[in-house]
């Protein structure tokens, strides 16, 4: 996904030449497509987040549309106050990229599990978050930022593997639904909707219809998609690569609850803080519950437990 | 614009900044006293203000808590309407104690310490990728100094050879619990800056002239970015508030308005 990424920011840079790159020192190779095509408009900032987004204010301030880029940890929490007194006070169109969230860098261990960006993102009134299942969706984000005034975040992860069925589609503040099965609802944000499909196809194996919803986007949040969806199912499971407050879980809790909804929820994501628990993506995932397989599983156990 | 010099255009700012704090009975008055005469001589005659953004100079007041010092220059020099300054801290006001973008003349929200220079460095990283010859202007506190974050903008600013961005540091040794050299020894400030490739000028911080004319001289097109440390005295120009670490944050009593009221028009006189 990354890769797809930076080519299509390439193409946004070649059409609105406001598109600035600025890195805190990450993107080794992977960032030469950009910077090869636009110099002028390429800098390392070197490794300070904190200054990386001060810079971009004061260049969206002059008409510029700067995107900075890190990994997701670096790019959400060292520099969060400069994301709110900056881009977010001054409604700029900084657009924060933070690369690898959830469990992407998993081999490099805890400081590099991004399991909190949405909720913090999030939590900022005009930041649109956005955050694409696989490289279609990417490439559909980074157009779609050319209509946003405001700040932006996108999560944009290493694997962009297709999601079956989902087609590339993607809409700002609205859910993108494969299937229509009405026994639950799986709702996924970012790369591992790939392992809520999966899932899906489990139960589908087991005679359980299930529906999944891909939510690419927070503010604004596709909270009429999910009432709709929510009203035609008893059962419903978030899927984030995340903590269980503040991101797709939260919001899904605050939908069913502020519209008098029934649908009991089972919120997907990670329960602690991973300490001394490094490993493969893959294998993180499965430890906290998020592969397609213990996917299914819970949402079995929990339909044993209270039938439709 | 105004016609006054620099040297009215402070005292008048003192003046407002009396008169305001104690009407809104809140601190800060002894940091923006400090840089009354460093806003006199940039609003008064160095500030290009013309009204296509493109051209207009910017500031960033990165010491945001002497926002009051800044509201008193935009309304002594036309650049606010006159009566504007007797809204700070009511209800409702576009005039905080820090200062936001929404009030006109205001180009970036400030108030958390560390942040103003970053964005400063962004203005003019702006101007050169546009060719425009607009300035950027940033007015530090030292204490500032503190923040990590400020050597980061240091570095990139040199490093990058933006000789339009000029920093004008408030020397005036002092922070909200104490003097810096007790929190955190600021000393020998511009061989720091020097150290990190900028072009250091140190100078006095209450003569508005010699700033001016310091600054004319300034190389904006090419080179190091600059700094003026100006050395100033906190609480400047009210006997019993000069150098006295209360005066962060203390409001005035009815005598001590008076008292500093006769002092500001004795000086002015």
């Amino acid at each position: 996904m990354r890769d797809d990424f930076v080519a299509e920011l390439a193409e946004l840079a070649a059409t609105d030449e406001r598109v600035v790159l600025l890195t805190g020192d990450l993107g080794y190779m992977v960032l030469d497509v950009f910077s090869s095509r636009f110099p002028e408009r390429f800098f390392n900032v070197g490794v300070a987040e904190q200054n990386m987004v001060g810079i971009a204010t004061g260049l969206a301030e002059a008409g510029y549309v700067p995107f900075v880029y890190s990994i997701a940890t670096f790019a959400t929490m060292r520099p969060y106050e400069f994301v709110r007194n900056g881009p977010v006070l001054h409604n700029l169109p900084v657009r924060v990229v933070g690369v690898g969230g959830g469990f992407d860098y998993g081999h490099n261990g805890i400081t590099h599990f991004a399991l909190e960006d949405y909720a913090l993102m999030r939590a900022q009134p005009g930041m649109t978050v956005l955050a694409p299942a696989d490289s279609a969706q990417a490439r559909a984000a980074v157009q779609a930022t050319r209509e946003l005034p405001g700040p932006v975040y996108l999560r944009i992860a290493k694997q962009g593997t297709p999601v079956p069925g989902l087609n590339g589609r993607f809409a700002t503040g609205r859910a993108q639904l494969i299937g229509e099965g009405s026994d639950v609802a799986l709702i996924a944000i970012g790369s591992i909707a790939r392992e809520a499909q999966q899932a899906a196809e489990l139960l589908a194996e087991e005679g359980v219809a299930a529906t999944v919803a891909v939510v690419s986007t927070f503010n604004p949040s596709p909270v009429e998609d999910l009432v709709e969806l929510l009203s035609g199912v008893s059962l419903a499971i978030s899927v984030e690569t995340h903590y269980l407050n503040g991101g797709l879980g939260s919001l899904v809790a605050e939908t069913i609850a502020e519209q008098g909804l029934s649908c009991r929820l089972i919120r997907a994501g990670v329960q602690d803080t991973p300490r001394g628990l490094a490993g493969s993506q893959r294998f993180l995932e499965d430890r906290f519950g998020l592969s397609a397989g213990r996917l299914a599983a819970t949402v079995q156990a929990a339909l044993d437990a209270a039938p439709v | 614009m105004s016609d006054l010099d620099s040297t009215t255009l402070a005292d008048g700012i003192r003046r407002t900044v009396i008169e305001q704090s104690k009407r809104a009975n809140v601190g800060h008055i002894g940091s923006a006293l400090s840089i009354a005469d460093i806003l006199a001589a940039l609003y008064g005659g160095t500030l290009n203000l013309p009204g296509d953004r493109a051209q207009r100079d910017r500031l960033v007041l990165s010491k945001g808590h002497a926002a009051l010092a800044l509201y008193a220059a935009l309304e002594l020099t036309g650049n606010m309407p006159p009566g504007t300054t007797g809204t700070y801290c009511a209800d409702g006001t576009l005039l905080g104690v820090h200062p936001e973008r929404e009030l006109d003349g205001v180009d970036f929200c400030t108030g958390s310490l560390g942040h103003g220079l970053s964005i400063a460095v962004g203005a003019a990283l702006a101007a050169r990728l546009e060719g425009t010859p607009r300035r950027t202007f940033v007015v530090m506190s030292d204490a500032e100094l503190n923040e990590g974050s400020v050597w980061e903008a240091v570095m990139f600013a040199a490093h990058h050879g933006l000789a339009s961005l000029v920093v004008v540091l408030d020397l005036n040794g002092q922070q909200a619990m104490g003097y810096t050299r007790e929190v955190l020894d600021l000393s020998t400030p511009a061989q720091r800056w020097r150290a990190f490739g900028w072009d250091a000028h140190e100078l006095d911080g209450h003569d508005p002239a010699a700033m001016q004319a310091t600054i004319e001289e300034l190389n904006c097109e090419a080179g190091a970015p600059h700094v003026l440390i100006a050395h100033t005295t906190f609480g400047k120009g009210v006997s019993f508030m000069q150098s006295v670490i209360d005066w962060h944050y203390l409001p005035m009593t009815d005598e001590q308005y008076s008292q500093a009221l006769s002092e500001l028009e004795a000086a002015a006189a």
